[in-house]
C-alpha cells in the first residue's frame, strides 16, 4: 500500500529509507524530504500544548497529484514519513495510524537491540520484513 | 589405449558416471574424481573412469591397506586415512577437498590387499587374474592406481562379468568384501545400498543403521572426510576449535550437509577420538558423546523427540554446550533467573570478535521478547549462535526451533533448575556481592541509555529497569541463604517499594535540590557528599560480610527515608572522629547514638544521592544495623568469616568502580541541574512577558 516509507532521525538526516518501485527512488526521496519542513510546521504548530498531549501521528501531510505524505513523529523526534499512492483510495486514515504503529514498534525494537547505536542506519532484517509486509506489491 | 582421448574420457566418464550413477555425488567429490581420474590416466596405462563413490570407497579400502605401512605418505591420503584408521589417531590434516589420489610413492600392504581381495569372496584363481591384470605383479607393488584397477576388476568379478580390463570401463558396482575383524573395517565393506543391496554381513547394529540410512556418494563422502568442514563454509582446522564448538562442529557437519545418519555419527566419532589427544580435559567427552551417539544411532531415524542427545541438528545446544553457556552466565550474572542486560551482554559478546552488525542480528534473533535484556535461554541462544556463526554457519534466517526460549527452558532449566538454585544458594555471598555491582551496573546502563533516547523513551526504560530489579529483588531473596526471619522480611520490604522509588527518582532529586540543605557537616576528605557516604562503606564493609553475607538487597529510597537519615546523620558523624574505628566498635556505638541523635540535620543529602552509593550505603548499614541484632548469631558461623574477606575485595572493588561512576554521573548531575535551573527560570520569564502580551490581543 504505501509506496515510499523513511524513518527520519532528529537530526533530520535519514535512518531508513526505502521505496517501490526502484525507478522513482529518487523522486520519493525528494518528496520525503520537502516533508520534512511539513513536518516541522505541524510539531511547532502543536507545540503550545505540553509535549504529552501532543498526538504522535500527524496525519496527511500534503496531498500531490500522484500521492499522499504521511506523517508520524516519536516523542524522541524521530519522524516516520510514508508516501501512499494516491490511487490507493481504499486506504483509511485508521489503516495508516495502525502501519504507523507498526513502524513504530518495530523501530522500539530495533532500539532494543544493544548492537544498534542510536543514530546509525537500520539495517535490522525484522525491521527490513515488516515494511516489506507494508509496502505494496508491484508486479 | 591412447592418453589423450583417454584422459578426456576419463574426465567424461567420471562426469558422465557421475551423471548416471544412482547415487548422487557433492561437487567435491566430483572435483576430485575427475581429478583422480585425470591423474590416474597419468600414471598408469589403463584409464580408470570411476564414479565419485567408487573412487572415495577406493580411496578408503586404499588407505587402509596403506595404513599399516604407515608411511608418511599415508598421511597424505589425508582425511581418508585420517577417517578410517582407528588404530592410528593421527593428528587430523586439515583437508580442504574430497580424498585426493595417494601420491604413487604410497604402496598398499601386501598383506592387507591380500586379505582384502579374499574377503571380496572371489575365487583365489580369479584373485590371481586380478592381481596380474591390475598391473601389480608386473611392477611388484600396489600402488594406488593397481589398487584401484584391481578394486574395479573385483567389482565387475562380482557383478558376474569376466575379469579383463574392457569390463572395467563400464558401470559397476561397488565391490563388496566380507566382515572383516575390525570393526572399522566394516565400515567401508557396503556402500552396496547403492543398488538397494542389502548388507549380507553381520554388522555392528550402527553399521547396520548407518548403511541403511545411508545415501551413498554423500554419506561416503562425509565418512571420508569428516575433519572436512562443509564445503561451503571455511575450513577451519579442528585442533583450533574451542572445546566446546569443537564437539559441537562435528555435529553440524553433517547436518551443514543436510541429512540426519549415522555414517556422520561415526565420523564424530573418529574426529571424537582423534580429538582425545588434542583437547586435553576434553577426554571424557568424545566417550561420553559416542555413548550416546550409540544410543540415538540405535533408535532409527526418528525425528528428535525421544532422544536429548540428538547432535545432527547444529542448532540444538548439547550437554556440555549448555553447561558451557550457564556457566557463562552465571560469571555476568550470578542469578540463574534474571536477565543480563543489554550493555552487559554487548560487551561480552563483543569479545567474541564477530562483526557488530552480526552481532545485532544475532541479538535480533535471540532476544525474543524485545526488552533489551537476555534471559538465561535467550542467552544460551545468542551464545549457540554465536559458535554457529564462528564456526562458518551461515545465520538462519529465523531462530530455529530449538533456539526458541520456550524451548529451551523446558529442555534444560528443568534438570538445571535445582543444581541452579542450588548453586545460587552456596553462592549466595558472592551473589549479594556481584548483585549490587550487577544493579548497578544495569543502573548506569539504563541511565545511558536514557540520556541517549528521548525522554518519553526514557520513562519506558525507567519502568522496564523498575520491573527487571523488582524481579531481580525477587529472585535475590529467594536466593538469600539462611538467615533468620528478619533480614528477609526487612529484604523484601525494601525490595518491593523499590521500584516505585525508581520511577520517582528524578522528582525525588530535583525536589531535593531545590530545597538546598543548610550547611553541611563538616568532612574531613572531600566537599562531595557521595564521597563521604563512600567512605562510610569502607567502615562498614567488614560488617557487611561478617554479619549477612546473604543480605544485600538493593534498598529502596523512600520507605526507610527517615530511617536513612537516622543512619547516615549516624554513619557521617561516626565517620568523621574515627575512621578507623574497628567495625563491631562503631556497630555498637552506632546503635546506641543512633537512638540519642536528633533530627537536626535535613535528610536530604543521602536522599539526593544517586542510587548507586545509596545501595552500597544501605546495603553495608543494613547489615550494620541487622548485625547488631544478629551478631551474636552470626559469629557462630565459621564458613562466613572464611568468606568475608573474599567479601571484603570483592566489595571493595565495587565500591572502587562505582565510585567513579558515581563521581563522573554526578558531575553530569550537577551540570544538567544547572541548565534545568535556567531553563526554568527562562520559561518563568517568557511566560511573563507572554502574559504581558496578552491582554493586548484580547482588547
Amino acid at each position: 500500500m504505501a509506496v515510499c516509507i523513511a524513518v527520519i532521525a532528529k537530526e533530520n538526516y535519514p535512518l531508513y529509507i526505502r521505496s517501490i518501485p526502484a525507478e522513482h527512488e529518487l523522486k520519493f526521496h525528494y518528496t520525503v524530504h520537502t516533508s520534512l519542513d511539513v513536518v516541522d510546521e505541524k510539531v511547532s504548530a502543536m507545540g503550545k500544548a505540553l509535549v504529552d498531549q501532543r498526538e504522535l501521528y500527524l496525519g496527511l501531510l500534503y496531498p500531490t497529484e500522484d500521492y499522499k505524505v504521511y506523517g508520524y513523529v516519536t516523542n524522541s523526534k524521530v519522524k516516520f514519513v510514508m508516501v501512499v499512492d494516491s490511487s490507493n483510495t481504499a486506504l483509511r486514515d485508521n489503516e495508516i495510524r495502525s502501519m504507523f504503529r507498526k513502524l513504530h514498534n518495530s523501530y522500539t525494537d530495533v532500539m532494543c537491540n544493544p548492537f544498534y547505536n542510536p543514530g546509525d542506519r537500520i539495517h535490522s532484517r525484522a525491521f527490513d520484513n515488516m515494511v516489506t509486509s507494508m509496502m505494496v506489491q508491484v508486479c | 589405449m591412447e592418453q589423450g582421448p583417454a584422459a578426456a574420457a576419463g574426465t567424461a566418464g567420471a562426469v558422465g558416471a557421475a551423471a548416471s550413477a544412482s547415487a548422487p555425488a557433492a561437487a567435491a567429490a566430483a572435483a576430485a574424481g575427475s581429478s583422480l581420474s585425470g591423474a590416474s590416466a597419468g600414471y598408469c596405462p589403463v584409464p580408470l573412469p570411476l564414479s565419485d563413490s567408487e573412487q572415495q570407497c577406493y580411496s578408503e579400502l586404499f588407505a587402509r591397506c596403506c595404513c599399516a605401512s604407515a608411511t608418511s605418505s599415508s598421511s597424505s591420503s589425508s582425511s581418508s586415512s585420517s577417517s578410517s584408521s582407528f588404530v592410528h589417531p593421527q593428528p587430523p590434516s586439515e583437508v580442504g577437498r574430497g580424498a585426493p589420489i595417494p601420491g604413487p610413492a604410497v604402496t598398499a600392504g601386501a598383506s592387507q590387499v591380500g586379505d582384502l581381495f579374499r574377503a571380496s569372496q572371489l575365487p583365489a584363481e580369479t584373485l590371481h587374474q586380478i592381481t596380474e591384470l591390475c598391473g601389480a605383479k608386473r611392477v611388484g607393488y600396489f600402488g594406488p592406481t593397481q589398487f584401484y584397477v584391481a578394486l574395479k576388476l573385483i567389482a565387475a568379478a562380482q557383478s558376474g562379468l569376466p575379469v579383463r580390463i574392457e569390463s572395467i570401463k563400464c558401470e559397476l558396482p561397488l565391490p563388496r568384501f566380507m566382515a572383516l575383524k575390525n570393526d572399522s573395517e566394516i565400515r567401508y565393506s557396503n556402500p552396496a545400498d547403492l543398488h538397494g543391496l542389502k548388507c549380507q554381513i553381520p554388522y555392528v547394529t550402527m553399521e547396520k543403521n548407518s548403511f541403511k540410512r545411508m545415501d551413498d556418494g554423500e554419506k561416503q563422502q562425509e565418512t571420508m572426510s569428516p575433519t572436512m568442514s562443509p564445503i561451503s563454509s571455511p575450513p577451519s582446522s579442528p585442533s583450533n576449535y574451542q572445546r566446546v564448538p569443537l564437539t559441537y562442529g562435528y555435529g553440524k557437519l553433517r547436518s551443514g550437509m543436510d541429512q540426519m545418519h549415522a555414517a556422520p555419527y561415526e565420523a564424530r566419532q573418529v574426529a571424537l577420538q582423534q580429538e582425545g589427544p588434542t583437547a586435553g580435559s576434553h577426554g571424557s567427552k568424545p566417550p561420553r558423546l559416542q555413548a550416546s551417539l550409540i544410543r540415538s544411532l540405535s533408535v532409527e531415524r526418528e525425528p528428535q523427540e525421544s532422544n536429548n542427545n540428538y547432535p545432527d541438528d547444529p542448532w540444538r545446544i548439547t550437554e556440555e554446550q549448555r553447561e558451557y553457556y550457564i556457566n557463562q552466565f552465571k560469571s555476568l550474572q550470578p542469578d540463574l533467573s534474571s536477565f543480563i542486560s543489554g550493555s552487559l551482554a554487548k560487551n561480552f559478546f563483543t569479545k567474541s570478535k564477530l562483526t557488530i552488525p552480526e552481532l545485532s542480528y544475532i541479538w535480533e534473533l535471540s532476544d525474543v521478547d524485545c526488552d533489551g535484556a537476555l534471559t538465561l535461554p535467550e542467552f544460551c541462544a545468542a551464545f549457540h549462535l554465536i559458535v554457529a556463526r564462528k564456526n562458518g554457519y551461515p545465520l538462519p534466517e529465523s531462530l530455529p526451533q530449538t533456539l526458541q526460549p520456550d524451548y529451551l527452558q523446558t529442555a534444560f532449566l528443568k534438570p538445571k533448575r535445582d543444581c541452579a538454585l542450588f548453586d545460587s544458594y552456596s553462592e549466595s555471598s558472592m551473589t549479594v556481592n556481584q548483585q549490587p555491582r550487577d544493579l548497578n551496573r544495569i543502573e548506569t546502563s539504563m541511565k545511558e541509555k536514557a540520556e541517549l533516547t528521548a525522554p518519553a523513551q526514557e520513562a519506558n526504560i525507567d519502568d522496564k529497569q523498575a520491573l527487571k530489579i523488582s524481579s531481580v529483588d525477587e529472585a535475590m531473596p529467594k536466593d538469600l541463604s539462611v538467615d533468620p526471619a528478619t533480614p528477609k522480611d526487612l529484604n523484601t520490604l525494601r525490595a518491593r517499594p523499590r521500584s516505585r522509588s525508581y520511577s520517582n527518582t528524578s522528582l525525588e532529586e530535583a525536589m531535593k535540590r531545590v530545597e538546598e540543605p543548610p550547611t553541611p557537616p563538616p568532612r574531613p576528605q572531600k566537599s562531595h557528599s557521595r564521597a563521604s557516604s563512600l567512605d562510610l562503606n569502607k567502615v562498614f564493609q567488614a560488617n557487611a560480610p561478617a554479619a549477612k553475607p546473604g543480605l544485600l538487597p538493593p534498598p529502596p529510597a523512600l520507605p526507610p527515608r527517615p530511617f536513612v537519615s537516622q543512619t547516615e546523620q549516624v554513619s557521617e558523624i561516626e565517620l568523621h572522629p574515627q575512621l578507623t574505628r574497628t567495625p563491631s566498635q562503631t556497630e555498637e556505638s552506632g546503635s546506641p547514638v543512633k537512638k540519642d541523635l536528633p533530627h537536626t540535620q535535613p535528610p536530604s543529602k543521602p536522599i539526593r544521592r544517586k542510587f548507586r552509593p545509596e545501595n552500597q550505603v544501605m546495603e553495608n548499614q543494613e547489615p550494620s544495623v541487622s548485625g547488631t541484632s544478629s551478631v551474636p548469631t552470626s559469629k557462630p558461623h565459621a564458613p562466613v568469616q572464611k568468606q568475608s574477606s573474599k567479601q571484603k575485595k570483592a566489595i571493595q572493588t565495587a565500591i572502587r568502580k562505582n565510585k567513579e561512576a558515581n563521581a563522573v554521573l554526578a558531575r553530569l548531575n550537577s551540570e544538567l541541574q544547572q541548565q534545568l535551573k535556567e531553563v526554568h527560570q527562562e520559561r518563568i520569564a517568557l511566560e511573563n512577558q507572554l502574559e504581558q502580551l496578552r491582554p493586548v490581543t484580547v482588547l
